[in-house]
């Protein structure tokens, strides 16, 4: 019989050394990009065929580069979860796992950072 | 686990190809579909906004690669999964609160979904289209 209080237990998380993050993470990600994504289609329709000097302007708005900067951590994060899944489930060799569960992490923080630097330039200016 | 020895030659549960195909079955696949397919098309997102930063010169050649006819086509298919992922998600989002099980539900919202991304897809290039 365990000695241990259920808290503990929880606590523990057991063999898995995990809980529920991962799941929850998914859903509120998920929630944000709900709201985002909106905001992101609208913005696109509102830039469909406009030149370079208006897209940089819009975006550098600090409302907008507000939103993009919450969409891409937003996304990036989501995606990141969601490939983590993907893989987890089909790739069975140890060894090829590991390495392209590293792989999506290095792409998705890539993008993100990618992404932050190209909208924070068009606030800031080049 | 995996690697050399006996635990490789485990036996697995059955998989798909035991199962009848059914639309909740296949929505599924479709929402991890799109879902790896919006994985990468995140770069044509973020390619976008750093061409945007690199100048107009750069911007404009980027923009030329998404409005050529393949681009449009490749942009067309990226509205249709991220508004199909959208709607899978709030069905998800349904099924966390524990309503939406029953199997006319079911298999009303797995109706619905493809009908209804594919009704927003044509819609938002509609608008795009008239406004531009």
């Amino acid at each position: 019989m365990s000695m241990q209080t259920p808290l503990n237990k929880v606590r523990g998380l057991g063999s898995a050394k995990s809980g529920t993050e991962h799941w929850w993470l998914q859903r509120v990600t998920g929630i944000a990009n709900l709201v985002l994504v909106v905001f992101f289609i609208f913005l696109i329709i509102s830039l469909v065929g406009k030149g370079h000097g208006e897209v940089s302007a819009t975006l550098g708005n600090p409302l907008v580069a507000i939103a993009m900067l919450a969409l891409i951590l937003s996304v990036t994060w989501h995606m990141c979860l969601g490939m983590q899944v993907i893989v987890e489930d089909y790739v069975q060799a140890e060894g090829w796992k590991i390495a392209i569960l590293l792989a999506n992490k290095f792409f998705c923080a890539a993008m993100a950072i990618a992404a932050i630097f190209a909208i924070l330039n068009l606030s800031f200016g080049a | 686990m995996a690697g050399t020895g006996a635990s490789d030659r485990r036996p697995l549960s059955p998989h798909l190809q035991v199962y009848k195909p059914m639309l909740s079955m296949m929505m599924s696949i479709i929402h991890r579909v799109t879902g790896a397919a919006l994985y990468f098309g995140t770069f044509l997102l973020v390619w976008w906004l750093v061409a945007a930063a690199a100048g107009p010169e750069y911007f404009d050649f980027v923009n030329g690669l998404y409005g050529s006819w393949f681009g449009r086509i490749i942009l067309f298919g990226y509205t249709w999964a991220l508004l199909h992922h959208m709607i899978g998600g709030i069905r998800h989002f349904i099924w966390d609160t524990g309503r939406g099980f029953e199997l006319e539900t079911v298999e009303w919202m797995s109706k619905a979904a493809p009908v209804a991304s594919v009704a927003l897809t044509v819609a938002v290039w509609i608008i795009a289209y008239i406004v531009r």
